[in-house]
């Protein structure tokens, strides 16, 4: 039988951006040990491609602002779908993490006064997003980063897990395998923190890397863990349209925040007819569906877009406060923004839904199993807000961190991993070297991709979202036949065959949850039903594996207290 | 001392080298630096024909040791520009790709292995003492304005002639060179951390910023003040020489 | 349809051999395009790194015609009539095709004392634009480790046991112009960082793709720091008279 090597430890994360590498030092700082597993190297994790900014009600341009006006704007802006629970514990406590990754060594842009600057964004009442130029989610990072090397973490990159593992109804720890050599290990651990990202590669047009494959949601839905909500998958209005090549690559909000202008292809500022007081800045549901109507009526920019322009910001605003995007149009597109309109259109961007947590401590149905970060729901609802995602990685991956560290501690008796289960998962994850078949799993994805797009993208049908069903459960039965060839060193084509099984496990949830909300509410539109159904907005859609089959149900979503729900009326 | 190997990365597969003519650059380097070089030596060791009122040769300025000194008056001096120069962190960079190939140009392959020590051994640790260059360098500077104001006074009166502005062109990028040189930035400015906190931090911080910029056009500088003193001297030796008569612009 | 020619290394660590691939060109195509419609058309195992395809991760570093660069960023419509050669970055241990060990960088990171401040608990730093303007500049770093692979002490004298290398440097320069920072670090600098082995030859800052001054804004202004401390005795007698700041030693 193949061999395997073993790293036993108290805590595992899996995943290294903001949330994985938050929630592992708040473990590690707890005297527990951690191991920290990521599919890429370390620091290269989602996170690096966050622009704008991260959220938090410092008060320090605009004194007026607080965690209460911070959570109204969350919950508005998630169509009250959230939990609240957990739209409160973000906006107290988004200010202390801001300052604690300043105290970690993050540098920010400065006030004249010598404070941390903060930028407006789309739906946020206040300026309210410290930011460093466009380039916000690498200092996090790096700032983590560092502090986690030196917290004592033991870090294993380019490492894939394949499958959770349980003791009974607990889960006893994880295993994968080495991307570099294709060996297996196994890590014991009393509690696995999830903080794996969302699952933008399941459509043709997205802003994510390859990592954001799904893989700790469909992980933790095998283990039998609810996954809440995941029709609300954010489409970004502006991401690059032309050249092919960069088509979906994303435009980060900011570029609005700093005075930037959406026009059609008649020079008219149509999100005065949209959204005339928020107008550029309005929530992104509104704004990407506003571009798409205008593409539909025949108001597109040449590639299918519109156009967005910064140049009355003069050049060297433009070169100071958004380098990176001044930078990825002269490279890639050939586009000097300071003296040229940028064309843009919608790109998926972000999963709203996914694990559903407790709102606290991050813990998933399962016990043992934690979630943080993109890869949990709850927070956001319907709608995610620009700057949300930075601020939701540290304030729930330091929680989930210090309950796994506690949970961890306190449970008194020794997992097993059973080792036949063990044996299976090498057996499953070995298979496409073995088995007969001529499927490509690279040409599978796209196809998988395309019909997303098509079907389950920005605007849906009842009848559109089962013929994707059809679709994804046909690529299922196909990507069993799916063969590879060559050794399992870094083998790109094994990779994608594991990746693959999480995105279809993602896919078939996402299109079954949206088939299943007959109502239209923040990111999720249905042309069949256009408008909000107060019935739908008191419930989150549940996916979940039972007797092998993936089921659909509802929960209610919890109801406010009565003080915070003073704060709309 | 390096003392770790590793293994080859590629064997049997040939690595690509870049196409460019890389080899321009290092090679217009050598001519020009060599060239300048010999004129400099043979200039200096000449003792004579440095001096045509109201104009004294750069290279002879200023003038010392009259009386106790026997050999020409420019070895007592030319040594600041010389040592200034060479331990110069524009010039070092051009000085190493050009005349020792450490590398000749980017990403191409070296021969010499592990005998390369950088500037970690005599004697090119001394390339730290390039801040006591800046500072004698700065004296030169005043010097040469001091010459180059009295270049504009013939016989008592204000003029100007053409050596005037080969002297006023040399005191100029001369300046621009020392002023843009990376020990006085750090000296100015550069060695703080926090400004906003240290005394006069803004005020520096401005100068810091001021010399930054000419900073980035180093390199023009280092080149046209070697042309400017190199113009200048020419000019003022053919002149003392009777070869040339000093056009006079106004007098 | 118009086609780009791929000539790409394949191979590990036992040696290894170019192959041959024609690729449909797209417009704006740029050479990880093309890796990826060779892994989906012709070889599923072609290995390469790479996450976001818009040069912010720094995953995909490679060396395209010799010149190492990210393959994200360069275009294919710049090599039209030639063909385009993709090897993996040749100071690292390569692992597999395009795919290198580049472990190392992060072993020197660990030895990097972390930014340790002093500030009163609970109170938000008041530092202003000017303080952190600098450091900024730094934190821009992608870790593509592009510097690393073409600083020659690396490359060709196989110095990872002397020098730090450039993207060290780089982090070490955030920390030391961090204005709350309040540790030393030029020990560390002048010891195991090995930065009297950069003979500042700028082939780092030439392609660094966040176009990051390292030589002239972090390299140099460090070894003005180094020799503040170690090669200016001027100074230390000024230190000693009067001890402004006080930092804290850590090597």
């Amino acid at each position: 039988m193949e061999q395997y090597e073993i790293f036993e430890h108290d805590v595992l994360v899996i995943g290294a951006g903001g949330a994985g590498l938050r929630a592992a030092i708040a473990a590690a700082e707890a005297g527990l040990t951690v191991g920290l597993v990521c599919k890429s190297l370390l620091g290269k994790a989602h996170t690096v491609m966050a622009e704008g900014g991260i959220a938090a009600a410092l008060g320090g341009v605009d004194p007026q602002d607080n965690w209460q006006v911070h959570f109204a704007d969350t919950m508005r802006g998630g169509q009250f779908i959230n939990d609240w629970r957990m739209a409160e514990i973000h906006a107290k406590e988004a200010p202390e993490r801001v300052l604690e990754l300043e105290r970690w060594g993050a540098l920010f842009d400065r006030t004249p006064e010598g404070k941390i600057l903060q930028r407006p964004f789309g739906a946020h009442t206040y300026r309210r997003l410290s930011h460093v130029g466009d380039r916000t989610g690498l200092e996090m990072i790096r700032t983590l980063q560092d502090r986690a090397i030196q917290a004592g973490i033991d870090v294993y990159p380019e490492v894939t897990t394949t499958a959770l593992l349980k003791d009974g109804a607990r889960i006893a720890g994880a295993f994968g395998y080495r991307r570099e050599t294709g060996r297996f290990i196994l890590f014991p651990a009393k509690a696995v923190i999830l903080a794996t990202g969302g699952w933008g590669r399941i459509w043709q047009v997205t802003s994510n890397s390859w990592e954001s494959t799904g893989d700790g949601a469909a992980m933790a839905y095998e283990v039998g863990a609810d996954l809440r909500d995941v029709e609300m998958m954010q489409v970004h209005p502006t991401g690059m349209v032309w050249p092919p090549g960069v088509r979906g690559l994303l435009v980060t909000e900011a570029v609005r925040g700093e005075g930037g202008v959406l026009r059609n292809s008649q020079g008219e500022r149509f999100m005065l007819r949209y959204d005339p007081q928020k107008k550029d800045l309005s929530s992104r549901d509104v704004v990407a569906r506003a571009i798409n109507q205008e593409v539909l009526e025949g108001r597109g920019s040449p590639h299918g877009g519109a156009f967005l322009d910064v140049t009355p910001l003069g050049a060297d605003r433009i070169r100071q406060k958004l380098p990176n995007m001044y930078d990825q149009y002269l490279k890639l597109a050939d586009i000097d923004i300071t003296k040229v309109p940028m064309e843009v259109a919608p790109t998926v961007h972000y999963a709203m839904g996914g694990l559903r947590v407790e709102p606290e401590s991050g813990a998933t149905t399962v016990p043992g199993l934690y979630a943080a970060g993109e890869v949990a729901s709850g927070l956001h609802g319907a709608n995610r807000l620009g700057g949300n995602s930075l601020s939701d990685l540290v304030v729930f991956g330091k929680r989930a961190g210090e309950c796994a560290a506690t949970y961890s501690r306190d449970l008194p008796a020794t997992l097993q991993v059973p080792r036949d289960v063990v044996e299976a998962e090498i057996v499953r994850v070995l298979a496409p070297f073995e088995r007969d078949g001529n499927e490509n799993p690279f040409l599978l994805h796209e196809e998988l991709q395309a019909t997303m797009q098509e079907r389950a993208s920005i605007i849906r049908t009842g009848e559109g979202l089962q013929k994707a069903l059809e679709k994804i459960l046909e690529l299922k039965e196909r990507s069993r036949r799916t063969r590879i060839t060559g050794s399992r060193m870094y083998n790109p084509g094994w990779h994608m065959t594991i990746d693959l099984d999480c995105m279809l496990t993602l896919s078939e949830a996402v299109v079954r949850a949206a088939i299943a909300r007959r109502e239209s509410r923040g990111a999720h539109y249905r042309l069949d039903h256009p408008n909000k159904d107060p019935e739908f907005g008191k419930l989150n859609i549940i996916a979940r594996k039972s007797r092998g089959e993936m089921t659909i149900t509802t929960v209610p979503v919890p109801p406010m207290p009565e003080e915070l729900a003073r704060l709309f009326t | 001392m390096i003392t770790q190997t590793r293994s080859p990365a590629v064997s049997s597969a040939v690595r690509p080298i870049r196409q460019d003519a890389w080899w321009v650059g290092p090679l217009i380097t050598v001519v020009v630096v060599v060239v300048f070089a010999v004129y400099a030596v043979w200039a200096a060791a000449q003792g004579t024909n440095y001096r045509v009122e109201p104009y004294l040769s750069p290279f002879y300025s200023p003038v010392l040791g009259e009386g106790w000194w026997t050999l020409s008056p420019a070895f007592l001096v030319i040594w600041i520009p010389l040592g200034f120069r060479l331990t110069c962190y524009y010039f070092r960079k051009t000085y190493y790709r050009s005349f020792f190939g450490d590398p000749p140009a980017c990403a191409l392959p070296e021969r010499r292995g592990a005998s390369y020590t950088g500037e970690s051994r005599f004697p090119f640790i001394l390339q730290n003492l390039h801040r006591y260059f800046l500072y004698l360098a700065i004296l030169l500077v005043v010097v040469h304005w001091y010459e180059t104001i009295q270049a504009f006074v013939f016989d008592g009166r204000f003029g100007i002639g053409l050596g005037t502005l080969f002297l006023l062109a040399e005191a100029v990028l001369l300046s621009g060179y020392v002023f843009s040189c990376h020990s006085f930035r750090h000296l100015v400015g550069g060695c703080l951390d926090c400004y906003s906190h240290s005394a006069l931090g803004r005020a520096r911080h401005r100068v810091w910023s001021r010399v930054s910029l000419m900073n980035e056009r180093h390199h023009l500088y280092f080149w046209a003040s070697l042309i400017a003193v190199w113009a200048a001297d020419l000019y003022v030796r053919l002149l003392a020489s009777g070869a040339i008569g000093d056009p006079r612009i106004i007098f | 349809m118009e086609e780009a020619i791929l000539r790409v290394f394949r191979g590990d660590s036992n040696g290894g051999e170019e192959r041959i691939y024609r690729v449909p060109l797209k417009p704006g195509m740029v050479v990880l395009d093309a890796i990826h419609y060779i892994q989906a058309h012709y070889d599923a195992d072609l290995a390469v790194r790479w996450n976001c395809k818009a040069a912010r991760c720094g995953s995909c570093s490679a060396e395209v015609n010799g010149r190492p660069r990210l393959m994200c960023k360069t275009r294919l419509d710049e090599f039209r009539g030639t063909d385009v050669r993709v090897y993996p970055l040749k100071t690292f241990p390569l692992i597999k095709d395009l795919v290198t060990d580049v472990s190392w960088n992060y072993q020197v990171a660990r030895q990097i004392p972390p930014f340790t401040h002093k500030e009163p608990e609970g109170k938000p730093f008041i530092v202003h634009q000017v303080d952190v303007e600098r450091a900024q500049e730094f934190h821009k770093c992608i870790e593509c480790f592009l510097c690393q692979n073409v600083c020659h002490v690396l490359r060709d004298h196989e110095g990872q046991s002397a020098y730090f290398g450039p993207r060290s440097m780089v982090k070490i320069a955030s920390l030391e112009m961090h204005p709350k920072d309040v540790l030393d670090r030029t020990g560390l600098l002048r010891e195991k960082g090995g930065i009297a082995y950069c003979n500042i030859t700028k082939c780092c800052e030439d392609l660094c793709p966040e176009e990051i001054h390292i030589t002239d804004n972090a390299i140099i202004p460090l070894k003005e720091r180094v020799a503040d401390k170690y090669y200016d005795p001027l100074r230390a007698l000024l230190r000693s008279l009067a001890p402004s700041r006080r930092r804290e030693e850590s090597t």
